[in-house]
């Protein structure tokens, strides 16, 4: 089913959760909703399923307005992050409330009612622990049963609220190749919240960057990684080296290169902010456009290297991760020196100050001008 | 790892000592005090009653007034629990759950039958309820009779016990994940169904906890009950009160039976109650 939000907004008192956001999720589609704690990713999902009552916009299921009905009418499956399991009923109790819950007139069998819970556990892969209770089963077994109880109701939408927070990281990463195949299996539209970068690319079709209330970017995996609209977008997925740079009349400078990085690309003259991340740089020989600088530090991780260096021009430290060995086998040693330009980089200009008040509202200064730039 | 250090270990004639030491010493300590306390008092009880034999206790308790007594206060605390069950409940969840002018002076209001004198609170309950008090006179016109006699009681009892089921649940009530609520009501359950499949069995244990404080402490209360009892034999004279009237008639034979007998129908009542929660506690909950 096709959800289309128009211009949703919340406020908790002074602060605003949201401001007025469009929304458009495909039927089917795997959607995340990412950003940091009080980005109001949790609250927009809350909303949808109208556990959060709105101050303005529209929802919508289809061609049903959402908006007026109340949560158990929308018929959404919500998953929370601490799975909210009833805990004096057993597995298939759990699993099929939802159905034991219906007015009489809709109500299926008993023996209807079981079997549908019972076929659901096998799908989750929880069969034959129909008959215990939720303490008896380890962290992600109950989260397989949340989701199975949320299956259930054959839910117009399904929604996950940081499915895999609770968890430990081995299970985490079963579970995230696990939910993908079910989706793949059963089709349902899902939309999850999570903060984790690396969960949202791994699982979602499409991620919805939230940040301060607003959507900073709506993309695919890719798009999103590759090409960040706003340095917050950047900066949340993966944490970047932000260098200082020029724009000139023939070019794109960094600080202390005698030639251009890239061409002219419609950037105003002036100081910009070049954007790379670590796994971005390459070790170069002569070259005019690169940056000199000193390896402070070095620290192997598994297949890759890396390189603390210190800037020759303004004594900036960045780091940066190189495959190991370098390709000319030279093993690196604190004290060389390096030369080094990024492959890949955006550059924004005017990034804005870190606001100190977070219920300040700064975001509409990221829209800033940004564009990803592929180096040669 | 070589074996050699376990060998050395099980050599050495001292034991490794445990992480947790003095374990003799307290262990020692809480039994002579329970034994002080508790134990050997009520050892005591049970020795003097046998000192009446088989056939005498038998007379005793089978007498129409000890039983008219024990009926009294088991059967009026029982009433007097479930009443405080089923109000202390709602008083516990409109503290716990909303928010109005005045909520902790009304909270605080709650704890007053555990601070007050038991003497105290009977005379207040006494003036307020007799034929001739505030609210008894109108409740006399519509033919209640609030005080001196079993109804009396029960308010009592009712008083007293309300704060041990209100404070119990308060904490329970607090913590019950709004999550819970949150997942029923999308799974398409009203409100009603929510409450009733999903909040009640979650606090249930906690409100048998507040229920079987609430009946002990009925059947023990003794002060505040006797002003407004009427201590009428067979009809208004609670089973504590009876003990004493034996007493001051140097039987201490029969007032020793009594009180044995009231003390293991309250270990029986209380032992049932928490195997009930053990039960309950093995299904998960």
């Amino acid at each position: 089913m096709n959800i289309n939000i128009r211009g949703i907004s919340k406020r908790f008192g002074d602060f605003t959760a949201l401001h007025g956001l469009d929304l458009d999720v495909a039927s089917g589609e795997l959607l995340a909703l990412l950003g940091p704690s009080g980005s109001g990713k949790t609250t927009l999902l809350r909303a949808i399923a109208g556990l959060e009552p709105i101050d303005g916009g529209r929802i919508l299921f289809g061609d049903t307005d959402a908006t007026r009905l109340s949560v158990q009418e929308r018929r959404v499956g919500f998953v929370f992050q601490h799975y909210a399991l009833f805990k004096h009923m057993t597995v298939l109790d759990n699993v099929t409330f939802g159905l034991r819950m219906r007015p009489r007139a809709q109500r299926p069998r008993s023996a209807e009612i079981k079997r549908r819970g019972l076929k659901l556990l096998d799908l989750v892969q929880l069969g034959g622990l129909e008959g215990r209770y939720p303490t008896q089963l380890s962290g992600g077994q109950r989260q397989r049963v949340a989701l199975a109880r949320a299956l259930a109701i054959e839910p117009r939408v399904l929604l996950l609220d940081e499915p895999f927070g609770a968890l430990d990281a081995k299970v985490r990463k079963d579970l995230r190749r696990w939910l993908r195949q079910l989706h793949r299996d059963t089709g349902y539209t899902t939309i999850f919240v999570t903060h984790d970068q690396e969960e949202a690319l791994e699982l979602a079709d499409r991620i919805v960057v939230m940040n301060r209330g607003r959507i900073e970017q709506i993309g695919s995996t890719d798009q999103v990684y590759d090409s960040p609209s706003t340095p917050f977008v950047f900066d949340f997925l993966g944490s970047p080296n932000v260098l200082p740079g020029e724009v000139r009349a023939d070019g794109i400078y960094l600080l202390g290169a005698t030639a251009p990085i890239e061409a002219p690309n419609g950037f105003q003259p002036g100081p910009v902010d070049v954007y790379a991340r670590a796994a971005d740089f390459r070790v170069v020989g002569e070259d005019a456009a690169a940056i000199e600088g000193q390896v402070v530090e070095t620290q192997r991780t598994g297949v890759l290297v890396r390189l603390t260096v210190k800037l020759a021009a303004n004594q900036q430290v960045v780091e940066i991760e190189i495959p190991h060995p370098d390709p000319e086998m030279k093993v690196w040693l604190p004290g060389d020196p390096i030369r080094l330009r990024p492959a890949h980089f955006s550059l924004y200009r005017d990034r804005p100050p870190q606001p100190a008040n977070i219920t300040e509202d700064r975001s509409a200064d990221y829209a800033a001008p940004g564009s990803r730039v592929r180096g040669q | 790892m070589s074996a050699a250090p376990i060998v050395a270990a099980a050599l050495s004639p001292r034991r490794p000592r445990s992480v947790l030491p003095g374990f003799g010493l307290a262990m020692g300590f809480t039994l002579s005090y329970l034994s002080l306390l508790v134990l050997i008092p009520l050892a005591g009880l049970f020795i003097k009653t046998a000192g009446l034999g088989f056939d005498g206790l038998v007379h005793v308790l089978g007498s129409p007034r000890v039983l008219a007594a024990l009926r009294l206060s088991f059967g009026g605390a029982l009433i007097a629990a479930a009443i405080n069950a089923v109000f202390g409940t709602l008083v516990a969840w409109t503290f716990v759950r909303y928010r109005f002018p005045g909520k902790r002076l009304f909270q605080a209001m709650v704890d007053l039958p555990f601070a007050l004198p038991t003497a105290v609170a009977g005379i207040a309950l006494t003036a307020i309820y007799s034929p001739n008090g505030w609210l008894g006179a109108p409740l006399a016109k519509l033919g209640i009779k609030a005080a001196y006699n079993p109804t009396g009681i029960v308010l009592a009892m009712t008083f007293i016990g309300l704060p041990f089921v209100v404070r119990t649940l308060e904490p329970v009530l607090e913590e019950a994940e709004k999550q819970l609520e949150e997942a029923a009501a999308t799974l398409g359950a009203t409100r009603w169904q929510t409450v009733t499949r999903i909040i009640l069995p979650a606090v249930l244990p906690a409100l048998l906890t507040g229920l079987a404080l609430a009946f002990a402490r009925a059947v023990g209360e003794y002060g505040s009950i006797i002003f407004i009892a009427g201590n009428i034999p067979n009809v208004s004279e609670i089973a504590p009160l009876l003990i004493m009237i034996r007493l001051e008639e140097f039987d201490y034979a029969g007032a020793t039976a009594v009180a044995s007998a009231m003390l293991v129908i309250s270990f029986g009542l209380l032992l049932g109650i928490n195997l009930l929660q053990a039960w309950r506690q093995r299904r998960g909950t």
